[in-house]
């Protein structure tokens, strides 16, 4: 059993005890240990289960590699799901619970045992579930859901906020173990600007563990030497706790710093999300051990030998008292050594090769540890924890030679470096045969802008594994990445090891039922048979055999099972490994929060809010808003306990008869201007607009390339070379790209310059019989029907205020806009609310707008119009120039199916009943088309209750529509019943314009 | 072929499952074939399965230069749905929808259609006139679709925020025969179909050239050699531009790099797939217990499939408004796909101005949910030179001006 031992531990404090639970438990542990170590310091070896089988798991690794000790932290609305025991460190009060059963952990009713686990083989669910053909859904996928998924779903709002950070610098180094640090300090040294980042909350990595001796000194005291050297440096920074998780184009990098996650005190954010463009990146990041490939090498006890070491050496845990080593190569010796040097036993070292020898063999035997050569593990024995090994030879099938208790193993594959920052954005690698690992190739790294590599991979990422080369290769990438010499680099001394012996399977002639339970990937449940049963079955590139039996894409994105199972396809297809290659390696290194990712940028910082300058007045008088774009307007201003439709038509009545108010500020204003601005407007809009006199308006429409209407508004010249051109509120930039992109792309020497002013006036509409004597009594300007008509403007001012005056109007009454400068339109505003009192003035919303439009047959942009509708299919062919050459559009308009006569045109309907028309309703045609669709004829484009005519109104396009008035269609009902309507005029109030030409 | 059920795995456990059989054969290239597709995508794979199934034609090579359903068939986030607004669309969509649900018996291989609905937020009241036309355009159409409350919506979708500060939830469009499907299996279970009705698909087989003579195809030059045909279906998705280019003609075609994302799995909390298309994004559950996770495309054109950050921290931010829960979680992987993206943004099924050369191309974000429906309307075309679900998406109909444009319908495509 795992134990606490009673000396050592360079990680933890013994002075400082930390309570924590674990499924309710109580238990305890030091400062500086992580969950995972104080879990097994408390003798809890069971920390998970498997997501397939729900088999019992243990912890296998010491960092961001662990597949199965995936534990929910936290409660309410600071719970995480998934979150990896060996990173996350432990604090007070820490509450953990295990994942993925039921009724409990240790008794888990999905557990699936070897003789059931045998019909479940990789892609079974592609084979079975096929009938009855009902079931899938209501049957076998819920089931399949439940027993699928890992840690518990969030419930609550999350109770922590994130933030962004923006760094640029000449070189990011990504791991802060010795190569990192050897890094940072030539690139230091030579004057870059240095980020350097570790993604534990400790500086050094696994040199200590390992014993090393650097520049004369322990490594742990070389470390503490660097760190003080690089933190008196001003061009270098140090983060603990922050991961590099992602490399993407040019230098840019994601960092993933986790502030508060080993803090019992969550004040302040919770992660920080760096997002780096740097000049060159080194990846310092160390080789993660691969497990090796035996029958029961999933079952709890069975460890990472480095894992092992970790444990014993950073945090004085003992896995087991008895444990069993088993390699191939000569660096778990050195785990055979701590557990020796910590007083524990080691029964054997079983390593795979014929003849180990070297100075840790040599020592290991000199502790008295037996020495196996040319053996493997034929089985390991127990169920949830481990009880012994049975032994047999690496060259046999399994034949079991002795038996030996013990109750942990720890095992080592060798070692792949951790190539995946290299990787995200196009590094190559190329196989090293000595090493039996995938490393970097320099010669096909991701280039940048320049072309050349950005990624400089640095010590045992690179593959270098001996203490002295990982120091003089980080040196000179560190070097490299700051354009410096190289200079000295740090020294090492240097144990001599002899060289790895791949294996693959253990033993190597393994029988099926062994194969069948040697696992490769522990969180999925992914076994050596499965992969050799997707090769029989043709799933021969690495891909296919990856999703046909997922192997690799658990949480820990196949950190440890990725090469030993591409080692086992490329054996069952008979090719060589690097034939075979390696899947792709995608951001994040490893899982990053999506709090992070979203940032600051939550509730009211989601995205801008666009407020009117008159908002706050809004707000303060029942405006009931509706999102416009970014915008709020007022859809409608309610009063006492109306409902909104009551409100609306007390506002149409209330325009129409008297006095209304709107804030149309949100109307997009842009200024067109120069010398060839008239040229660029006839371009821009259908109208002919150079002729259009200083001092008058015209309504224009623009229209895209492909010849459909996109915006349309009012055109006020104001001098000779400058025009002020009103969108639709939603349009405003839209448009104004539009007129850019036209200007920079095509236009680029006509002397134009556009500016969007939208924010920069406050403007109000003055609606109604009253408009102009309500303007009258503010003073300052002549508005009389002759000094002012109908489409002209004028400057003044109005109450004191400088003030453009459009007389314009979009509802049929007698109207002016309003415009005066943002800051001034409140004043304005309240002036005529207050002038208005004796008139009845009363504000109106957005749909009062739109109905007092249709009921004047005006039409919206993005009702009458979504993108297939052309101006002629409107009627308004009065605004398309015919003098001009071309406008843009002009030949999109032309094409066949534009041109022709059976398009869909604009008509008013009448329902025969007076209601109201339903929203989008279509008018049916006779019998159904090649497909079997009901034919059409029509369309509802907008439909309202007019309160004016107290009947429903609606505008449609309709197949030769305003040749066919008078005739009734019929608009079927989604229930299936139908609607009859009349084709009508689409001007349904004051066809003259009688009310507005006062 | 040896059928799957589970009496056949029962079977296969005893023996260890040594005696499964390849689920497709990988032959050498025959020098001549009747027809070649090229692209081993499921567009690519459904054609010629429906060639076979429907119209008899089985001297059929499918030509693919990686792997089998490694392109967009296997990146994308696998939304299901025919709630279209324009004829031709849900005609196609609804066609392919209708074929999904018994496609698990068709091929005898479970690809998980699952029907589980899919809602289309209405977030502004532009939205919810948009969806209640969309609703009314489906009823005539054939296409069960229904308006729905935002009360609904939450029955349907517990873990989401109906008021979010910036865009409350105002209803939905709700299809609940829409869903998702296991993308790999589509692509796995045609492959096997094919393959057993004595096609060959060939992978590792990249088409570098291709041979006309007076106007008319002859055959495709490949990295495994020359080979002759007599007909000749281009299904490349994101390299269509540079197939007609070999074939000597250009496409409407832009290709971008579309965004998707993974959650680490967890236990089931949505049954439902979501769109919003609003704040852009969109999310479902996998069987597996992921959230996947779409939304935008990058903003230039580009062949590289790999994941850019920009996108993500939008469709993140979006999702985090609309599922305040998945903060919480943790993102496990993103990828990119190349997306070909026509001037309307629906796909081109045509023939082309080389006599004997079919395309089909432009599915762009959404193509997924169309496999089975263009597979059967692209036979169709090749086989008899017509048909009337794949006739309107001709790509003459850029020059007549009869775009099919769905962008009123949805913002964010799939
Ligand atoms: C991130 C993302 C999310 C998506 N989400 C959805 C969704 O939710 N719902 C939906 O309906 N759709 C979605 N889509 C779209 C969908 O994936 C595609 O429309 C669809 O898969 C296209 O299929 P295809 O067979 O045409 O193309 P692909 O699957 O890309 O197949 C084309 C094949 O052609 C091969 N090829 C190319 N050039 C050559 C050559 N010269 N020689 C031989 N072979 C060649 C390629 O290798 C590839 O295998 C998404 C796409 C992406 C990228």
């Amino acid at each position: 059993m795992s134990t606490r031992l009673a000396t050592g531990g360079r990680l933890i404090d013994r002075g400082a005890r930390v309570e924590f639970t674990f499924n309710g438990k109580r238990l305890s542990g030091y400062a500086g240990d992580t969950l995972a170590s104080a879990m097994l310091g408390a003798g809890q070896t069971l920390m998970g289960r498997s997501f397939k089988y729900h088999r019992p798991r243990g912890v296998v690794a010491s960092g961001a590699e662990e597949p199965n000790a995936l534990m929910g932290i936290g409660t309410d609305g600071h719970f995480e799901p998934n979150q990896r025991a060996t990173t996350q460190e432990l604090f007070p009060g820490l509450t953990a619970r295990s994942q993925n059963h039921w009724p409990s952990l240790e008794f888990d009713v999905g557990g699936i045992n070897k003789h059931l686990s045998r019909f479940l083989p990789a892609g079974f669910y592609y084979k079975m579930f096929i009938h009855p053909r009902p079931f899938w859904k209501h049957v076998y996928e819920p089931f399949i859901r439940q027993s699928a998924g890992l840690g518990a779903a969030p419930r609550d709002r999350d109770a922590d906020t994130y933030e962004h950070y923006y760094a640029h610098v000449d070189v990011l180094i990504a791991g802060g173990g010795i190569a990192g640090l050897a890094a940072a300090l030539a690139a230091g040294r030579a004057g870059a600007k240095v980020l350097l980042v570790e993604q534990a909350g400790h500086w050094g990595g696994r040199a200590p563990v390992d014993g090393a001796v650097i520049d004369g000194k322990p490594a742990e005291a070389w470390i503490k030497d660097a760190v003080q050297t690089l933190e008196d440096m001003d061009n270098v920074d140090l983060r603990l706790r922050c991961m590099a998780a992602g490399v993407y184009d040019h230098g840019y990098a994601l960092c993933y710093e986790r502030l508060t996650d080993h803090l019992a005190d969550k004040a302040g954010p919770r992660h920080r999300l760096w997002r780096v463009r740097a000049g060159r990146i080194v990846t310092a990041t160390g080789a993660i051990e691969r497990p090796l490939s035996f029958a029961g090498n999933d079952i709890p006890g069975v460890m990472l030998a480095s894992a092992v070491r970790d444990y014993v050496v950073n945090w004085a845990v003992s896995p087991g008292d008895r444990t069993v080593v088993v390699t191939n190569n000569d660096d778990a010796y050195r785990t055979a050594i701590a557990l020796k040097k910590a007083g524990l036993e080691v029964p054997a070292v079983i390593d795979a090769r014929a003849a180990p020898e070297g100075p840790l063999v040599e020592e290991v035997k000199s502790l008295g540890v037996k020495v196996l050569s040319g053996k493997a593990i034929a089985k390991v024995k127990g169920r949830k924890f481990v009880t012994g090994v049975a032994i047999a030879a690496q060259a046999g099938e399994g034949a079991v030679l002795e038996e030996i208790a013990c109750d942990a193993v720890a095992v080592s594959g060798g070692w792949s470096p951790v190539v995946h920052l290299w990787s995200h954005c196009g590094g190559k690698l190329t196989w090293d045969e000595a090493q039996a690992a995938f490393r970097p190739n320099p010669d096909k790294g991701p280039t940048g802008a320049d072309g050349a590599v950005f990624v400089i991979p640095a010590g045992a990422a690179n593959g270098e594994m001996a203490t002295s080369s990982v120091l003089s290769d980080a040196h000179a990438a560190g070097a490299k990445a700051a354009g410096a010499d190289a200079g000295d680099a740090p020294t090492a001394e240097v144990t001599a090891e002899g060289p790895i012996a791949p294996v693959w399977m253990m033993p190597q002639g393994a029988k099926p039922e062994l194969r069948a339970k040697a696992w490769l990937d522990y969180q999925n449940d992914v076994k050596v048979s499965d992969v050799q049963l997707a090769a029989r079955e043709g799933f021969e590139s690495v891909e296919h055999a990856k999703r046909y039996t997922t192997l690799g894409m658990a949480t820990d994105q196949g950190k440890l099972s990725n090469i030993n199972g591409l080692a086992t396809l490329a054996h069952a297809l008979g090719e060589d490994i690097p034939q075979v290659g390696t899947t792709t390696f995608r951001p994040p290194y490893t899982p990053i929060s999506m709090g992070s990712i979203a940032g600051e940028a939550r509730g009211a910082l989601f995205q801008p809010l666009r407020r009117s300058p008159l908002h706050g007045w809004h707000e303060a008088n029942g405006a009931d808003f509706e999102p416009v774009g970014h915008w709020r307007r007022p859809y409608t201003f309610k009063r006492g306990d109306e409902s909104r439709e009551q409100s609306v038509a007390r506002e149409i009545n209330n325009t129409r008869q008297g006095l209304g108010l709107l804030d149309a500020s949100t109307l997009g204003k842009i200024i067109v201007k120069g010398p060839d601005a008239g040229r660029f407007m006839d371009m821009l809009y259908t109208n002919m607009m150079s002729t259009l006199a200083p001092g008058k308006c015209r309504y224009g429409l623009m229209c895209s390339e492909n010849g459909f209407l996109m915006d349309d508004g009012v055109v006020a010249r104001l001098d000779e070379d400058t025009f002020l051109c009103h969108t639709t509120s939603g349009g405003a930039d839209r448009v104004h790209a539009h007129m850019e992109e036209w200007l920079q792309t095509e236009w680029w020497d006509w002397k134009v310059y556009t500016a969007n002013l939208t924010e920069q006036y406050a403007q109000i509409a003055v609606v109604g019989p009253k408009a102009r004597k309500v303007l009258e009594k503010l003073g300052g300007m002549d508005l009389s029907a002759e000094t002012l008509p109908f489409m002209g403007w004028a400057t003044g001012t109005l109450a004191g205020i400088p003030a453009r005056v459009f007389r314009i109007s979009f509802s049929g009454e007698l109207s002016f806009e309003v415009a005066v400068a943002a800051g001034q339109g409140l004043a304005l505003w309240e002036a005529l609310m207050e002038a208005g009192q004796e008139f009845g003035v009363m504000p109106y919303g957005t749909e009062a707008l739109h109905v007092m439009r249709a009921e004047k047959g005006f039409i919206m942009i993005g009702d009458e119009t979504e993108g297939t509708v052309i101006p002629q299919d409107l009627g308004l062919s009065w605004a398309i120039s015919k003098k001009k050459d071309d406008y843009i559009g002009k030949r999109g308009q032309e094409r066949e199916f534009l041109a022709s006569p059976d398009r869909w045109k604009l008509v008013g309907l009448q329902t025969l009943d007076g209601s109201v028309l339903p929203e989008g309703a279509y008018a049916v045609a006779e019998g159904t088309n090649a497909n079997g669709q009901r034919n059409t004829q029509g369309r509802v484009t907008s439909t309202y209750h007019s309160p004016t005519l107290d009947r429903g109104i609606a505008m449609g396009l309709v197949k030769d529509g305003p040749d066919r008035m008078g005739e009734v269609l019929t608009f079927p009902r989604v229930d299936g019943t139908g609607v009859e309507a009349r084709i009508v005029s689409p001007v349904f109030f004051d066809p003259e314009g009688e009310k507005q030409n006062v | 072929m040896k059928r799957y059920s589970a009496f056949a795995i029962a079977r296969e456990a005893l023996r260890h499952h040594t005696g499964w059989e390849r689920a497709w054969r990988s032959p050498e290239p025959k020098k001549h074939y009747d027809v070649i597709i090229i692209g081993a995508g499921g567009h690519g794979l459904a054609t010629a399965y429906h060639l076979g199934k429907d119209h008899g034609i089985r001297n059929v090579a499918i030509l693919e230069k990686g792997w089998l359903g490694g392109g967009n068939t296997g990146r994308n986030t696998t939304i299901i749905r025919s709630n279209y607004l324009q004829d031709p669309s849900a005609a196609i969509y609804e066609k392919s929808r209708s074929l999904y649900e018994t496609l698990s018996q068709d091929l005898n291989y479970n690809i998980m259609f699952s029907p589980r609905g899919v809602i289309m937020l209405a977030q502004t009241e532009h939205e919810v006139r948009g969806y209640k036309r969309t609703a009314q355009a489906n009823a005539l159409q054939g296409v069960k679709t229904e308006f729905i409350s935002p009360q609904r919506v939450k029955e349907l979708v517990p873990i989401i925020s109906l008021d979010g500060p910036r865009y409350p939830v105002l209803g939905g469009l709700w299809q609940s025969r829409g869903g998702t499907a296991r993308h790999d299996a589509v692509a796995w279970g045609y492959a096997r179909a094919c393959s057993d009705m004595g096609m060959d698909i060939i992978q590792k087989c990249e088409v570098t050239g291709i041979t006309t003579e007076g106007g008319r195809v002859k055959g495709v030059e490949t990295s495994r050699g020359a080979i002759t045909c007599g007909k000749l279906g281009i299904v490349v998705a994101g390299h269509s531009g540079h197939l007609a280019d070999m074939a000597g003609f250009r496409l409407p075609i832009e290709s971008v790099a579309l965004q998707a994302l993974v959650s680490e799995p967890i236990k089931p909390c949505m049954d439902v797939v979501v769109m919003a298309n609003t704040v852009h994004g969109y999310m479902s559950q996998s069987d597996k217990g992921e959230m996947v996770i779409g939304g935008g495309a990058d903003g230039y054109n580009n062949y590289t499939q790999r994941g850019s950050f920009h996108h993500i921290e939008e469709t993140v931010r979006a999702l985090i408004e609309t599922f305040p829960m998945i903060s919480r979680l943790k993102m496990l992987r993103q990828w990119g796909g190349i997306v070909d993206m026509t001037g309307d943004r629906s796909p081109i099924l045509s023939k082309t101005p080389v006599e004997g050369i079919f395309m089909n191309c432009g599915w762009g974000t959404g193509g997924f949910k169309a496999i089975p429906g263009s597979g059967f309307a692209m036979a169709e075309l090749m086989a008899r030179g017509g048909s009337s679900i794949a006739d309107p998406f001709s790509m003459t109909r850029f020059r007549e001006g009869r775009f099919i444009d769905e962008s009123v319908a949805a913002g964010v495509a799939h």
